[in-house]
């Protein structure tokens, strides 16, 4: 319990991951009144299972990882209500019922929006994102009258949305600007192990194709796609995944400090007092070297969370996280990636060693600094990694020659999991034999 | 095409059992014949359909649609199929005249329909137990297929899958029968090498007892090797590799959980009311069988003094002295390991038992624990024997889940999971911070934990119920979870692992 002064009362905009993170650790630590307020459900659940939800593997209940009694056993006040505006001068929060409630401190967690690039028809009935609670619903709703969906932007939800209809026994046309998957990130080979593995489980995979306009009927259903590739795309059902951006459209007048998010320093502190902001809708003013401003992810969201809980409550902390990581799964591929491997390496700033297996969707790529032979980073498909070990490694100047000597004890796939090591190695031998030794 | 393959599929199988059915109403002459043809078509049925399903050459986790089946998610079909296995473990149990069973006469109908299989096999006509077992039997081999395809490409669920359908066929049906059938003149006494005590409440029961010490060198091999497994065998195998070598990989219960009970493992509720339930309720089944088994061997003890090796003020010793000593080791030596709760219910139980036990050992009568130990024996057998493992333990799989008996009811698992909890290497590790809350292994843990609870905090799961089937690792999306032996040092709390923050945050 927090000692050092009268409580306060917390007000959190959100209740996503970063929000709850803020809300549990204050309770953790302090005797504050906490409210959090979300207009999307009345229960924190996960937003990254919603699909599974779609695919039948889970019931919406199961993405809800506290059971309903949680909050008032903690004391955490849930308010199910659309907040209208802030009013920074009164220290009130505006509901769209005119309602208000004042706050001492106010975190700002309410996430991003779908991206929408004005493309004609892109109100049309059936042309819908998959972020909101709102949008697996009318997923569900449509799902009988679609056959055929095309699914637009290869990025991690894109490749969701088009496993979840195929689950479903859709016909999927998937739309991606670049020449090959997630091209930004992934290294060729990786994404090319992608493409291959999406034309593998049957989805119609369209590279190098963008979204023109999007066609609808007299009921103002969509019809088909046309790409300004001048293909077209019969459909009854459009996806769009080409990004998300901070849900801040209601803090125009506020006075808040807007970029693309809301603008916090490495305290997550917005430029008001009192108020703060974590998560998908914060816009770091001093990134940490080699990070974006905005990460949109459920870990930094996790991570902003503790962070700012500890501010609260008497412990101003800067927002410190630790080495890049994410994770993801691509249809049957998982995916795991620590550290920073570029997709297209500068040779003069980043080496790498590849081995992918011939046969299954294994694969694993560490990069290192070329002079100094200190680890970067590494990414890897179908092959699972302890994130200690490699948050160890990154932490510490740890040497290239070290990481690959310690990579078996690093491998966290299930017991009596093929070891490839000694492939592995056979296959970096030739580049190994050419590194000094570790200075 | 996939549809009308999966219907035929469907169809050929529930001809097979249709046909098996029709035998409750009249006798075929042919037995071999009706035999052999009912099972080659719910064989065929089953593989056909499987193969469809699962037997595709991609790898990977089939979940979909688990939530829409009606089979699998409490609809009209789960209804039907738990009514009926329940009717059917009813008459197995307690009504076997149903299913032709006549133990003065010849049997007829199902039952001795399986007259060739046994005559075959163990030399005698079949019994309602012997139908019972071949269905067992032929169920985790047909769903072991199953399992093995829906899971393929994950080698622990291959070898486990393997293993338990081996230890089926061998250890518990076929190994027993030839031995009987060798052996035809020895008396009964249970040849399931694997079936330890207290999974085999009856194993130290006087009848029991006297026909292994009677039974000749077979006889004392079982009571040597069972003795040898719950005092050293177990506690070892426990020791490096937790529950699991039993539960998951050797029992015959987990076995038919895990194969024909796979499509209801996420029907288990993972509230934490019902672990509460599931906590106390285990503990009580183990002190049950305890006491039965204590009351029993008393009561072996009195009445043939010339069979046993010691005297009823030895064994009741005995006794005080063993349950004393594991009592205060466990008190003393491991107790911030233990909750609160469990403390209380260990303590004020042990204490209950070893009062009562000097009250009524030294007090010389027949009867212990102010109970006579024939009727615990009955009443433990009816309760826990018949309508929990088998009624409440499969005949529900479709509304509670595959493991309601292993979890609630099980005095095993109690006891492995009490080691695995204090002393043992086995853990499920979480991967630092990389779990999504998204919650597919705690629905699809057959056991009702709460992985998802740990993972997210980055903590290990170090759970006496855990039987490490290794589901929640293969459905977890982001590689979060593997199940390990390791070293005891920070099995359950690693150091306050960071999720991904620089600075250290106590979560």
């Amino acid at each position: 319990m927090d000692e050092k002064g009268p409580n306060k009362s917390i007000v959190i905009l959100g209740n996503g991951i970063s929000g709850i993170t803020t809300a549990r650790h204050l309770r953790k630590n302090s005797s504050h009144s906490i409210t959090v307020i979300s207009e999307e459900s009345p229960y924190f659940f996960s937003r990254t299972a919603l699909m599974y939800v779609y695919m039948g593997h889970l019931q919406f209940d199961h993405t809800q990882p506290y059971e309903n009694d949680f909050w008032e056993q903690n004391k955490i006040d849930l308010v199910q209500k659309r907040v209208q505006r802030l009013n920074t001068q009164e220290q009130t929060v505006v509901f769209d019922d005119g309602n208000t409630l004042a706050f001492d401190a106010l975190v700002l967690a309410c996430g991003s929006l779908p991206n929408k690039f004005g493309w004609p028809g892109q109100e049309l009935k059936g042309v819908q994102g998959l972020y909101h609670k709102k949008d697996l619903e009318n997923l569900e709703t449509l799902s009988d009258s679609i056959a055929t969906a095309t699914v637009v932007g290869g990025g991690l939800i894109g490749v969701e949305l088009a496993e979840m209809l195929h689950s479903r026994g859709k016909k999927v046309h998937f739309l991606i600007r670049e020449s090959s998957f997630w091209n930004k990130v992934l290294p060729p080979e990786e994404s090319a192990m992608i493409n291959l593995h999406l034309l593998a489980q049957g989805i119609d995979l369209h590279l190098s194709t963008t979204l023109d306009t999007i066609e609808g009927d007299a009921t103002d259903r969509v019809v088909r796609v046309h790409s300004t590739q001048k293909e077209t795309f019969d459909c009854e059902w459009v996806g769009l995944a080409v990004g998300v951006s901070p849900n801040i459209d209601f803090l125009k007048d506020s006075g808040l400090a807007l970029g693309k998010g809301i603008q916090v320093n490495r305290y997550l502190e917005t430029n008001l007092p009192n108020i703060y902001a974590v998560g998908d809708c914060a816009e770091q003013l001093e990134p940490q070297a080699g990070r974006k401003a905005i990460e949109a992810v459920w870990y930094t969201g996790r991570i902003m969370g503790e962070t700012l809980a500890q501010t609260l409550t008497g412990n101003k902390t800067a927002y410190q996280p630790g080495p890049w990581f994410n994770s993801a799964k691509f249809f049957d591929i998982e995916y795991q990636t620590y550290g920073k491997v570029s997709a297209l390496a500068n040779p003069e700033k980043e080496s790498q060693l590849y081995w992918g297996h011939s046969k299954k969707n294994c694969s694993i790529r560490l990069s290192y600094h070329p002079y100094t032979l200190t680890f970067m980073g590494v990414i890897s498909l179908g092959i699972r990694l302890r994130h200690d070990y490699f948050d160890r490694w990154l932490q510490t100047t740890t040497s290239i020659n070290e990481v690959i000597q310690d990579l078996t004890q690093s491998f966290f796939d299930p017991e009596f999991t093929p070891n490839y090591m000694t492939d592995i190695l056979n296959e970096w031998e030739t580049q190994l034999s050419t590194l000094a030794p570790n200075p | 095409m996939a549809t009308i393959k999966k219907q035929s599929g469907i169809g050929i199988g529930f001809l097979g059992l249709i046909l098996l059915s029709t035998v409750l109403f009249t006798t075929y002459e042919n037995k071999i014949l009706w035999l052999s043809l009912s099972f080659l078509l719910m064989t065929l049925g089953g593989l056909f359909y499987f193969q469809t399903i699962y037997g595709k050459p991609l790898p990977g986790i089939k979940n979909d649609g688990v939530w829409f089946s009606s089979l699998s998610s409490r609809g009209l079909s789960g209804w039907i199929l738990g009514m009926g296995l329940t009717a059917f473990y009813i008459a197995i149990y307690w009504f076997p005249e149903i299913l032709g069973f006549n133990s003065e006469d010849k049997s007829s109908g199902l039952v001795a329909l399986f007259d060739p299989l046994s005559y075959f096999l163990n030399g005698q006509a079949a019994s309602q137990w012997f139908l019972y077992g071949t269905l067992y039997t032929f169920a985790i081999l047909l769903f072991g297929v199953k399992f093995i395809w829906k899971y393929w490409g994950n080698r622990y669920q291959l070898f486990r899958t393997l293993s338990v359908m081996f230890f089926q066929l061998c250890f518990a049906f076929l190994i027993p029968e030839i031995l009987a059938k060798l052996n035809p003149s020895t008396p009964y006494f249970a040849k399931d090498l694997k079936n330890m005590w207290p999974l085999n409440y009856y194993f130290l029961d006087e009848w029991h007892l006297t026909n292994m010490i009677t039974g000749g060198n077979l006889g004392l091999f079982f009571l040597l090797f069972g003795l040898g497994m719950i005092f050293i065998g177990s506690p070892i195998l426990t020791y490096f590799f937790g529950k699991r070598w039993y539960c998951s990989w050797v029992c015959g219960c987990g076995a038919l959980a895990e194969t024909a009970g796979d499509p209801f493992r996420q029907l288990s509720s993972k509230k934490l009311s019902v672990w509460k339930f599931e906590r106390w309720m285990i503990h009580v089944v183990l002190v049950f069988v305890t006491v039965t088994t204590i009351a029993a061997l008393w009561s072996f003890i009195t009445q043939n003094p010339e069979m046993s090796l010691l005297t009823r003020e030895q064994f009741i010793g005995g006794v005080v002295l063993f349950l004393f000593v594991l009592m205060t080791i466990l008190f003393f030596w491991k107790k911030n390991g233990l909750e609160k709760d469990a403390k209380y219910t260990l303590v004020s139980l042990g204490s209950i038992l070893i009062l009562s036990l000097c009250i009524q050992g030294f007090s010389g009568q027949n009867n212990i624990l102010f109970l006579n130990s024939y009727s615990f024996q009955k009443w433990y057998g009816f309760g826990v024997g018949a309508a929990f493992s088998g009624v409440l333990g499969v005949g529900f799989y479709p509304f509670l889940g595959s493991r309601v008996w292993c979890r609630f009811g099980c005095p095993m698992a109690a006891i492995l999971g009490l080691q695995q909890r204090l002393f043992s290497k086995f853990r499920i590790s979480t991967n630092g911070g990389q779990c999504i809350s998204c919650g597919n292994c705690s629905a699809y843990c057959e056991m009702g934990i709460d992985v998802r609870a740990y993972a997210q905090r980055g903590e290990n799961i170090v759970r006496s119920s855990c039987v490490g089937c290794g589901i929640c690792s293969a459905v977890c999306p982001r590689g979060v979870l593997k199940l390990e032996n390791d070293r005891l040092k920070n099995r359950i709390n690693p150091t306050i692992y960071p999720l991904g923050n620089a600075m250290e945050v106590n979560s």
